[in-house]
């Protein structure tokens, strides 16, 4: 399965949620602290993100960047 | 742990460099933001950002200009289309695009809007529907739905005293200086793929000096809806949709069809 990941601007977040509902694979959830503006902010949960990209593309806040991993390796 | 994963991988999304720094300041969830990015993502791909000027309405987006990293010049209320249009017939080679809300575009400025595109002004307008006036409260705009409740409808939009909801984007695809008229969306991945779409197609005929193109985009405003943002969402699709159908409403080369029922 192709691996992906997401950084979250933490103190951009709004904690929306629409991230999280946009998300296929689930990974998504809210953070139990908050941050500067007092928001809940997204968070991954688990491992499963395919870096498919739909959760930036509904993020109201620009706050999330995108990886996938690069196809080369694969040998150990 | 981050750090080597984030090693092996390359970037497949990143926010735009045509957007700046400075953090939205709309609401949670609000599609203000999603409709900013989208446009910058297009001119950043076009690699268009010096040619590029674009006007700011006022409503929810009066402060556009401190996100969008083109020249940007602020119009009063409603005229954002005739600032444009000055702006265009002065400086014919820059891409020029408005940014509207539903207030602005339809209501204080429609006479504006329509002759505007009358005039056939080779510009791009932008114009957010969210069937409501977010920045001053939540009051009903030409755009609210029948039956929709807002500080200024309390007892839900009532069509016999206020009128129906303006669909005027089906209204100036009738006129022959529109050249490209379409309606989208941004509460999905996919539509708003869709609306990116558009929007470079928009862009890319700006060149073509065919007549104006005009992308309507269904939005949310949870704030003035009182709602949080995935209800939003999902009211959009229940209620906006039903009165506002998504796709082309005119294409170049093809003859006029405006959707005037609901699909
Ligand atoms: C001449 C004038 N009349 C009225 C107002 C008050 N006003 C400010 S924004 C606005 C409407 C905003 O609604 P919309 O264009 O739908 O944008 P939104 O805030 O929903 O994004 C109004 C009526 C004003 N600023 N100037
Ligand atoms: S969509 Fe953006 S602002 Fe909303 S919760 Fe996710 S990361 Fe935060
Ligand atoms: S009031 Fe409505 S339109 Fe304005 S920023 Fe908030 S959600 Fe967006």
């Amino acid at each position: 399965m192709i691996k992906g990941t997401v950084l979250i601007a933490t103190d951009i977040c709004k904690g929306c949620e629409l991230c999280v509902a946009a998300c296929p694979q689930h990974c998504l959830t809210l953070s139990k602290q908050i941050n500067t503006k007092g928001y809940r902010f997204a968070e991954l949960k688990n491992e499963e993100c395919t870096g498919c990209v739909n959760c930036a593309l509904v993020c109201p806040d620009a706050a999330i960047t995108v990886y996938r991993q690069a196809k080369i390796k694969k040998a150990v | 742990m981050e750090a080597n994963i984030l090693d092996n991988l390359e970037v497949v999304y990143q926010k735009p460099e045509t957007l700046t720094d400075t953090p939205f300041h709309y609401c949670p969830g609000c599609g203000h933001g999603v409709a900013h990015r989208v446009i910058m993502e297009v001119v950043e791909e076009l690699g268009i950002q010096d040619q590029t000027i674009g006007v700011a309405p006022v409503g929810c987006s009066v402060f556009a200009y401190h996100y969008m990293n083109v020249d940007m010049q602020e119009a009063a209320h409603g005229r954002a289309s005739a600032a444009a249009t000055g702006i265009k017939r002065v400086l014919p080679d820059k891409y020029v695009f408005s940014y509207q809300g539903d207030g602005d575009l339809a209501a204080i400025g429609t006479a504006e809007t329509i002759h505007t595109v009358n005039r056939g002004e080779n510009i791009l307008m932008v114009f957010v529907n969210n069937a409501i006036y977010g920045m001053t409260g939540g009051q009903m705009a030409p755009t609210s739905l029948c039956g929709q409740v807002t500080s200024t409808s309390p007892y839900g939009r009532e069509a016999t005293q206020i009128g129906f909801p303006l669909k005027i984007t089906e209204l100036i695809a009738q006129l022959p200086g529109a050249y490209f008229v379409a309606r989208h969306a941004v509460h999905t991945p996919n539509a708003v793929r869709k609306l990116k779409k558009a929007l470079k197609s928009a862009f890319e005929y700006q060149k073509l000096n065919k007549g104006t193109c005009f992308i309507e985009i269904v939005s949310n405003c949870p704030s003035g809806w009182k709602m949080n943002p995935l209800d939003s969402q999902k009211w959009i699709e229940e209620n906006m949709f039903p009165m506002y159908p998504l796709g082309d409403i005119k294409v170049p080369g093809k003859s006029t069809t405006p959707s005037t029922e609901n699909n």
